[in-house]
């Protein structure tokens, strides 16, 4: 049985242009699109981030399973280079936050949260993966390091094996001195 | 420096104007509010050890005692980004508040696009278009590194700009940073004046003129747009704005700078623009030890 509509009766997703996310499984009208409903859950259960967070954001996919979070107006579907900023990789076993969203969203975070020290933080930023202990669920985090006495955080992490992967996209990986 | 020659009716103590045009730069960056306060991201500089100046015009300009601004952790978050002091004048002259459309309709590589959705405070519709889609890539970088979430990025020819693919037919407000012939970032950009003509001003004006006309038919009556080059080239700057007040219904406002400037001239090489063009800042980088500036604002008339 496949979950809410009868999946032949779904349009394939057009990675071209921008369609917004349906609220609920219930509204789904192409294949395999997750739904707001899902997305919100994702944060909220994997990061304890609160899903009133997102009140004033809508989410919309382009690309096969790129979703992107949006603050500002528009119609969907919608055929332009950008709205907002990616957030999650679905359509895939696991879903991905990215290192972008991490940045700006990750400070509600609650859970899955991994605090590094400076150099670790600074071996996080250059890409490197790095073996340490984490008592939590294996999977991906959000690494973060204490900046002007906050915790801030760094981007996404994989967590497996006793190893912190580090899934900073190669144009974000910087150099940093681990001095303080 | 030799085109710069041309100038020397117009620029007050040209000898100091010249002088400063071949001193380099320093690093120059502007904090990003959407993702950390200046009081959090100064805390934060104090911490790496890195030594900053702010702006005395605007405390969001600082300049950072390294040579590698980019390899900080405050960038690396997105506290701040590389942007040079006069570059930050023209989206603090447009003003745009919370709530608001907004079109910075040659937006990249994206510095200006995200100060405006900064100085709306994320929340609003800033459309960044560019015609240029490698340059695009630079802008949506530089906005998801800024964590700017109000923009929507669009690749379309400002001077025929459609705005069916949005739900609303008007902007509040419009930033024009034109093309241009870049003579302003010469102590960033010692080659800027390289391939200099004046056949090149004179086909980038054209080309300026078609853009400021299309950003005040897409603009709201009352609302505001802000027509910014880095160049010093009277035919660039005020001759465009005398030809958007001649074409379309506008009128020159003036606005506070914080930052020393001259007024726009009125006569250039035989022609004579509107009285209205001295209320337009000219920033001559002897000035405030900047790059230099044009900037003019208008509003939008019935």
């Amino acid at each position: 049985m496949s979950e809410g509509p009868d999946a032949t009766d779904l349009a394939a997703n057009d990675g071209q242009r921008f369609d917004r996310l349906p609220a609920t499984e219930s509204e789904r009208t192409v294949a395999g699109r997750a739904t707001r409903e899902a997305v919100v859950a994702l944060f909220a259960d994997r990061f304890g981030i609160p899903p009133a967070t997102f009140d004033e954001y809508t989410f919309w996919e382009k690309g096969a399973g790129k979703i992107w979070i949006y603050g500002g107006e528009a119609p969907t579907p919608l055929e332009i280079e950008a709205i907002g900023m990616t957030c999650l990789r679905t359509r895939q076993e696991h879903w991905k936050p990215t290192t972008d969203f991490a940045q700006r969203f990750g400070r509600h975070a609650t859970e899955c949260v991994i605090d590094l020290d400076r150099e670790a933080a600074r071996r996080f930023a250059s890409g490197e993966d790095q073996e340490l202990a984490w008592d939590g669920d294996w999977g991906y985090l959000i690494a973060a390091q204490t900046v002007a006495d906050r915790l801030e955080p760094l981007g996404i992490g994989l967590y497996v094996h006793g190893e912190l992967r580090s899934m900073v996209p190669k144009g974000r990986q910087r150099d940093l001195t681990s001095s303080r | 420096m030799e085109p710069l020659e041309r100038y020397r009716s117009i620029v007050d103590d040209f000898d100091a104007f010249l002088a400063a045009c071949e001193r380099p730069l320093g690093n120059a960056v502007r904090v990003n509010t959407i993702k950390a306060s200046v009081e959090r991201t100064l805390e934060a500089l104090a911490e790496e050890g890195v030594g900053y100046e702010q702006a005395d015009w605007n405390p969001r300009v600082l300049d950072l005692e390294t040579d590698s601004p980019g390899s900080t952790w405050t960038s690396f978050h997105g506290f701040t980004h590389g942007q040079e002091e006069v570059s930050a004048v023209p989206p603090v002259v447009l003003d745009p508040e919370p709530g608001e459309r907004v079109w910075d309709c040659c937006a990249a590589p994206g510095g200006k696009a995200t100060q405006i959705a900064a100085l709306m405070d994320d929340r609003g519709t800033v459309v960044a278009n560019d015609n240029n889609l490698g340059r695009i890539s630079a802008l949506r970088f530089n906005a998801e590194r800024l964590g700017a979430t109000s923009l929507a990025v669009t690749n379309a020819d400002a001077r025929n700009y459609s705005l069916e693919r949005f739900d609303f037919d008007a902007f509040d407000r419009t930033l024009v940073d034109a093309p241009c012939s870049c003579e302003g970032t010469i102590r960033k950009n010692p080659d800027a004046l390289d391939n200099w003509s004046e056949g090149h001003i004179s086909s980038v004006a054209g080309i300026q003129k078609g853009i400021i006309r299309r950003a005040i038919q897409a603009t709201r009556e009352g609302g505001t747009v802000v027509y910014s080059t880095c160049t010093f080239a009277p035919e660039e700057n005020e001759a465009v704005v005398q030809h958007a007040l001649e074409e379309e219904d506008c009128r020159v406002v003036d606005f506070d700078l914080g930052l020393e400037h001259s007024p726009g001239v009125t006569e250039w090489d035989g022609e004579t623009f509107d009285s209205s063009l001295e209320q337009a800042a000219r920033i001559y980088p002897h000035q405030n030890d900047t790059g230099g500036f044009f900037v003019a604002k208008l509003e939008v008339t019935a």
